[in-house]
């Protein structure tokens, strides 16, 4: 594949199904009604000169290039703002046009320098694409007033601002505007003045409000926006469309490439999970791919107390198999489990799950989901019959209410955020969709430009399932329940059975409002508005899930779905914002110890017969551990070995504490991953891992869809991840021989009903697939439940409150509540390895200023937080964004040790982690805790490599 | 703060019969929710368990489950 980049057709397309047939350069075009001239021509491979048109962005009108003659219309109308009519006899190319069109860009070229050999978009430039066009020749003006010889903005750290370039097209302004929807850029000053800035005038871009999404970038036609890895290494020669590793929305990109270094990652436009947009993680945030932390050799050590050795391949998978051996043969094969990861492909958590399972001969495999989305498995398999959500995301556009639950998609999921504010400003004609915000914290989305949520219910964390349950008392007392839908749909006696719970006076906004702390006026108002619809949907993310009743909640949302009928078609549903790149994957794949691959409980006999057949083994008909689990049994000293590919669940999983004794109770840790994570300080193997551009395989996004991981380098560890584990099965006398993930998907279609029509081969035609995808749905699924629920008839669950234990008093007073910002991923293992931590150099405590007060701090101040738990310190930033008796801080840094505080009390249903409810303490902090320090000395010494012995001269 | 492995068990057993309280048969759910969802040992462990600080529920699901 060589490099070419995608093309523009210079106005967006249009949706008309109505056909319109016109004449452009004497060849007839059909086309949709609505589509421009400009787009109609270039659909048919006449490609009118442009500089402000693209095809991202609404029709501007200012370029004055893209000028044509059409029969019976007067002057020389601009084609990007002409609509097509039937009958319209087009001329592109006449002497006029080419004199006009040539005059014009004199104009421009009069201001711009001259530099192209040397500048960094020399042959990726629209300018000098379109002065070649034009047949520019000579330019007359240009001595006196210029905009040459301005300062270049070099604060942002993925690409330079640079004025003198600049053509004032408005295209990136436009994309701040109407792709990412952050309105960051605006043109100051008129007239000859008029020049881009980043909000104020006295800002630079890495102060101002830009998030950095590269739209602007992306929609620049010359070198004023340009990525700092272009300037550095030169134009990319080829291209290859790939999926981004880092949050569940899972957008489309094309790795654009010189030789086997990556150039830049620019989003794909015929990504349907991002329609060509990105954010600042997966468009930039990829240098920790060759960051020189990264470990390359595989290393053993006896001990942890020992320093690492760096071994050959060879040596760390015999002596690894040996030890799972010995340790099987002395304590028992249970005595061993593995974790797979959502950050690895489908076909390399299928093949640890099988390992596991195959090679280990239990069931103890469990994967990262255990600690955000497990709920959402048990909860939406319980109501609908599968665990997944059931739009796409396309389906928003045609959402009238959005209720938002415990998610904060700007920072979390920030390019489905971008389409969410799309159609939370109207769009297309169409009026705005209302928001209901649902979330103790005053998230971006509460009020943002030209966004209002129509209603805001901070919650005291923890409440989820009261809040949820009064939702539905107003709904279902009121009379605003859809009832024919739920006769149809669902199971009428368990709705009525729910209706009574529901109804109950004790249920009621005003009963229940002196425990969420949710005004009942402003409820009953959101109840009202989600269940007029007419098409509502909901959206929630972690703030759901991490709580010890997340299961009942996700339960709760189906209920108030069913309940009004908003499931089966666009615009509705309910729509799990998933964390991890592939967690619906990991999770689709049989990570769970109680499942195989598609949801199907172990202890089903005729499922597990199909694998045993397939693979040749016997499988255990019983559950294996969860991590949690795994942890404990490790402590009572039963539990002796663990293989975690990707995961570093030191840092990520609660009680921090808990976590370093289970691993420090086993015999063999065996840590695959890129870095030496927080998990590998109590490692006895460690496995170099390879990044998402190192190898083959798929990830499957929130919305199901299965899409191409493509190797676009080498990987500098020798091995792709599926590859490491093979060798791993290999050496434990496994007989295992796949020579491409491919034959792994065919395995995976093969053993699962819902992906029986998914192939490698069927994934580069279709561009990607949302399960289930078989004799039912050759094509995929982009909405499910739509005449049926998958489980039959929809099942009403009551979902009765019961507070979490963690509860305030006069030691710890107030609740702690986590999450996530947008520069940083997960536990940070690779946005801390890139400039993205200039925007998030360490994880802040929020607190409201009432609180502050009352503690005597101030913005700043190093805090100490504790908990029932234990205690960490970290610095405060003071903010009524959160509510008074809340604070909030973020786990991306292992300095702050978040999890040192967080408990072990968890969902009842999945052992989840209650990550969002801790009963805390805060107060004045001279410096680190004891843990802190320990905990540091203990890193720097647990990190330690042997230097090789140099032989004797 | 942490629990030992029994502590926790009886805390997820008694909290897994909480949350089933409202289903049409507490017990059974809770029998088969743990019966579905714990390893064997764990169901061993709960199963061996003679202290009384299971509810009531939770202690007549446990004496349902098969370990």
């Amino acid at each position: 594949m060589g490099f070419e980049s995608q093309q523009d057709f210079g106005t967006p397309e249009s949706r008309s199904e109505q056909l319109v047939t016109l004449t452009v350069d004497g060849r007839e075009v059909t086309v949709p009604l609505g589509t421009t001239v400009m787009r109609a021509a270039a659909e048919n491979g006449t490609s009118i000169p442009k500089l402000c048109a693209t095809d991202s962005l609404k029709q501007f009108g200012s370029c004055r290039l893209c000028l044509v003659e059409i029969d019976g219309v007067r002057g020389t109308p601009a084609s990007c703002t002409t609509p097509v009519s039937a009958g319209m006899v087009v001329h592109t190319q006449t002497p006029h046009l080419q004199k006009l069109r040539k005059g014009v860009m004199e104009l421009y070229i009069s201001d711009h320098p001259l530099d192209c050999l040397t500048c960094a978009a020399n042959g990726d430039c629209e300018l000098q694409d379109q002065a070649g066009a034009v047949g520019l020749r000579d330019v007359r003006y240009g001595a006196d007033a210029t905009h040459l010889g301005q300062a270049k903005d070099t604060s942002n750290p993925y690409f330079d601002f640079d004025p003198s370039k600049c053509i004032v097209c408005s295209r990136c302004v436009r994309a701040c505007d109407e792709v990412q929807g952050t309105l960051a850029l605006t043109i100051e000053s008129r007239g000859f003045g008029s020049k881009v800035s980043a909000g104020l005038a006295s800002e630079n871009f890495f102060g101002s409000e830009c998030v950095s999404c590269g739209a602007c970038v992306q929609a620049c036609p010359t070198a004023t926006l340009t990525e700092k890895a272009v300037v550095e290494i030169g134009t990319p020669e080829r291209a290859v469309v790939t999926t981004c590793a880092y949050c569940g929305v899972g957008c489309t990109f094309r790795a654009e490439m010189r030789g086997e270094q990556l150039v830049r990652m620019v989003p794909y436009k015929d990504g349907k999970a991002n329609r060509g947009h990105s954010c600042v993680k997966g468009r930039f945030a990829w240098g920790y791919a060759t960051h020189q932390e990264r470990v390359t050799k595989p290393m053993i050590r006896a001990s942890i107390s020992d320093p690492w050795r760096e071994v050959s391949w060879d040596e760390a998978l015999s002596y690894t198999a040996s030890e799972l051996k010995r340790i099987a043969a002395q304590y028992g094969k249970h005595s061993l489990g593995g974790i797979t990861s959502s950050r690895c492909t489908n076909e390399e958590t299928f093949l640890v799950q099988k390992l596991v399972r195959a090679g280990f001969g239990n069931n103890n495999v469990d994967t990262c989901a255990r600690v955000c989305h497990s709920p959402t498995g048990y909860g939406l398999a319980m109501t609908f019959g599968t665990s997944a959500g059931t739009q796409d995301f396309d389906s928003v556009e045609d959402s009238d209410v959005i209720l938002l639950i415990g998610a904060n998609p700007t920072d979390g999921h920030p390019v489905f955020a971008s389409r969410m504010k799309r159609r939370l400003r109207g769009q297309d004609g169409k009026p705005p969709a209302q928001l209901i915000v649902v979330d103790p914290r005053r998230i971006d989305l509460v009020h943002t430009p030209h966004i209002e949520a129509a209603h805001h219910l901070p919650l005291r964390p923890g409440t989820n399932v009261a809040v949820l349950t009064a939702l539905a008392h107003v709904i279902v007392t009121e009379g605003l329940a859809n009832e024919a839908f739920v006769r149809e749909r669902c199971d009428w006696d368990e709705y009525q059975h729910w209706a009574d719970f529901v109804s109950q006076e004790r249920n009621s906004p005003e009963a229940l409002a002196p425990v969420t702390l949710v005004d009942p006026q402003e409820l009953r108002a959101a109840a009202r508005l989600y269940a007029k619809g007419p098409n509502s949907a909901i959206y929630y993310g972690l703030g759901v899930t991490e709580h010890s009743q997340g299961s009942s909640t996700v339960m709760a949302i189906a209920n108030l779905a069913m309940a009004t009928g908003n499931i089966g078609r666009r615009g509705v549903g309910v729509n799990p914002l998933r964390g991890q790149n592939n967690v619906q994957g990991a999770c689709d794949m049989g990570s769970f110890p109680h499942e195989l691959s598609g949801y199907r409980h172990i202890s089903d006999g005729a499922t597990r017969k199909m694998f045993e057949a397939d693979w040749g083994v016997s499988i255990d008909p019983e559950p294996g551990l969860r991590i949690p689990n795994m942890l404990d049994a490790a402590v009572d000293g039963v539990f002796k070995a663990i293989y975690i590919q990707g995961e570093d669940i030191l840092q990520s999983d609660p009680d921090t504490r808990h976590v370093s004794a289970g691993l420090a109770a086993m015999e063999c840790v065996i840590v695959h991953d890129l870095f030496l994570n927080e998990t590998a300080n109590y490692a006895h193997v460690f496995l170099p891992g390879s990044t998402f551009l190192e190898k083959n395989g798929t990830f499957t996004n929130a919305e199901r869809r299965i899409q191409p991981v493509r190797k676009v380098m080498t990987p500098i560890n020798g091995y792709e991840d599926w590859e490491v584990t093979q060798k791993l099965a290999q050496a434990m006398g496994l007989d295992w021989n796949y020579t491409h993930p491919s034959e792994i998907m065919d395995e995976i279609a093969r053993l699962t009903p819902t992906f029986t029509g998914v192939s490698f081969k069927r994934l580069d035609e279709e561009g990607s697939l949302q399960w289930p995808v078989n004799d039912k749905a050759p094509d995929g699924t982009p909405i499910m439940h739509i005449d049926a629920f998958v489980r039959g008839k929809g099942k009403f669950v009551v979902t009765d409150y019961v507070p979490t234990d963690e509860k305030t008093g006069p030691r710890f007073p107030l609740l702690l509540t986590t999450g996530r910002i947008l520069s940083q991923y997960n536990v940070g293992a690779q946005t801390r390895r890139t400039a993205n931590v200039e925007w998030h150099p360490e994880d802040l405590l929020e607190m409201h200023p009432q609180d502050a007060e009352d503690r005597g701090l101030k913005d700043g101040d190093w805090t100490k937080l504790a908990s029932r738990a234990g205690e960490t310190t970290l610095r405060l930033k003071v903010t009524d964004r959160v509510a008074p008796g809340v604070v909030y801080t973020t786990f991306h840094h292992p300095a702050t040790q978040a999890n040192v505080v967080t408990t072990d009390f968890s969902d009842w249903a999945t052992n989840c982690p209650e990550y969002k409810v801790t009963a805390v303490q805060v107060s004045a902090s001279n410096g680190p805790t004891d843990w802190q320090e320990d905990y540091e000395e203990l890193s720097e010494r647990a990190r330690r490599i042997a230097e090789p012995a140099e032989p004797a001269e | 703060m942490s629990k030992s492995t029994i502590e926790r068990l009886i805390y997820m057993a008694n909290q897994i019969a909480a949350n089933l309280a409202t289903s049409d048969d507490p017990v059974s759910a809770t029998a088969a929710h743990i019966e579905r969802y714990w390893d064997p040992r764990m169901k061993a462990m709960i199963k061996a368990y003679t202290g009384n600080d299971l509810t009531p529920a939770a202690a007549g699901a446990i004496g349902r489950i098969t370990a």
